[in-house]
């Protein structure tokens, strides 16, 4: 079996290890490197459980090959939380009950966050469509529409 | 198992790399590592390149070439290239978008594959490192992905406002797999009959598909009611619908007529 090294920041903590060649991101991030927040659904690019953001760049983790992510800036929902003070998407998901089963929401905040970093102040269309990608079968979404839109009116708030 | 992935600067390096068998050609990696995700055992390992022309956008005299590597994403946001970013962004979610390629999207079984069906009503040409074909002889069965060459681009003449038209019908709503995917590329006198007509259908067959027939039909025939009817009542012809989960064949026969009729109306 040819193990490679692979080296990449992990919510902002240099990380190298060696895995398997020809691991995908999602393998290598629960396996190997402890972070067990990205989940594994579909593995075919249907569901979105497994996002992270790459480089400021939504993606599929269970399509993406540790190997090409040499270098890059890997964020996750378990990087988020900062000091124990949950990130304003997480307080929001909570606080607006908009997680049942739970199994989607770290791939929902991520598909979200990655929409609030580069729109701040998103539509309620905006917020659909970027997480067009991601499955939920508990909430029927308006709850998680609703707390991404939280999220953003508090963010504002913080800024102002 | 472990699977190499093999990394070259240059794209004949990397089909050199291809002749070897079992190796495939990597992407953005939504067809191929979803495939041994799936458990595809004839997929042994993994080989990509990195030219940076494989990932850049050339517009220049209203004709514009895209590097195969280039995403939906980068596409969906290039205003220079009017209504055609309208396919890309139909194309999956915002992470599907992000890592999805042109040059995979022209490999995409049915149902997937919706901008290659922009490609085909577009009359793109698909070129490799050392030659160039036209995308009806790519679709027709050269270059498949079980060969070792690789596409390096697509080039085409970016259409005129408002004579490129896409639509994607899908059941989820807003984002879903397609039902069919429309695309048509019509070109109108001043008094408003159609000179030329190109229509691509896709999930209407295993391949992108022109509509031979309707486009005939619609030659000389204004966009109106009326005037499209022979088209619309032709659009089916020579279509083969795939059966899948998403819709059988026969759905795929009875709506294609009404979308086509909406989005040449619309």
């Amino acid at each position: 079996m040819a193990r490679v090294p692979v080296q990449f920041t992990l919510n902002g903590e240099e990380r190298a290890e060696f895995i398997e060649s020809g691991t995908t991101l999602l393998h290598a991030l629960r396996d190997t490197m402890g972070d067990t927040s990205p989940k594994g659904g579909c593995q075919q690019g249907t569901c979105g459980a497994c996002s992270v953001i790459v480089d400021g760049e939504l993606r599929l983790s269970c399509l993406t090959l540790a190997q090409t992510c040499e270098g890059a800036a890997i964020e996750t929902t378990a990087g988020l939380a900062a000091g124990g003070v949950l990130h304003p998407l997480q307080r929001a998901i909570m606080d607006g009950f908009a997680a049942q089963c739970g199994f989607c929401t770290p791939g929902m905040i991520m598909a979200a966050k990655a929409l609030l970093d580069h729109t701040p102040n998103p539509t309620r269309e905006d917020v659909i469509e970027a997480i067009s990608g991601n499955v939920c079968r508990c909430t029927g979404y308006e709850p998680i529409i609703a707390a991404v839109l939280a999220a953003a009116r508090s963010n504002s708030q913080n800024a102002g | 198992m472990s699977l190499s992935l093999q990394t070259f600067s240059t794209v004949k390096d990397a089909s050199a790399a291809l002749r070897s068998g079992g190796a495939r050609y990597l992407g953005g990696g939504t067809l191929v590592v979803r495939a041994v995700n799936e458990g595809d055992i004839s997929v042994t390992g993994y080989v990509r390149a990195t030219d940076p022309a494989l990932s850049s956008i050339d517009h220049a005299d209203g004709r514009v070439r895209i590097g195969a590597s280039v995403t939906m994403a980068t596409i969906a946001r290039r205003r220079d290239l009017g209504d055609v970013v309208r396919a890309a962004k139909a194309v999956g979610g915002p992470a599907i978008r992000n890592m999805a390629t042109v040059g995979g999207n022209l490999h995409a079984p049915a149902p997937y594959g919706d901008f290659a069906v922009a490609l085909l009503a577009l009359d793109v040409t698909v070129h490799f490192t050392d030659r160039d074909m036209p995308m009806a002889d790519f679709i027709a069965g050269n270059g498949t992905p079980s060969g070792h060459d690789i596409v390096t681009a697509v080039s085409f003449a970016v259409p005129p406002a408002g004579s490129f038209r896409f639509l994607k019908v899908s059941r989820v709503k807003p984002k879903g797999v397609s039902v069919l995917s429309i695309a048509t590329l019509i070109d109108t006198d001043g008094a408003g009959a159609v000179q030329t007509a190109r229509i691509a259908l896709g999930c209407m067959a295993e391949r992108p598909m022109r509509a031979a027939a309707a486009e005939r039909a619609l030659v000389g025939s204004r966009l109106t009611r009326e005037g499209i009817a022979a088209a619309v009542a032709a659009i089916g012809e020579g279509t083969d619908p795939i059966t899948d989960p998403i819709a059988s064949a026969w759905y795929r026969a009875e709506v294609l007529p009404v979308h086509f009729r909406r989005l040449l109306l619309g």
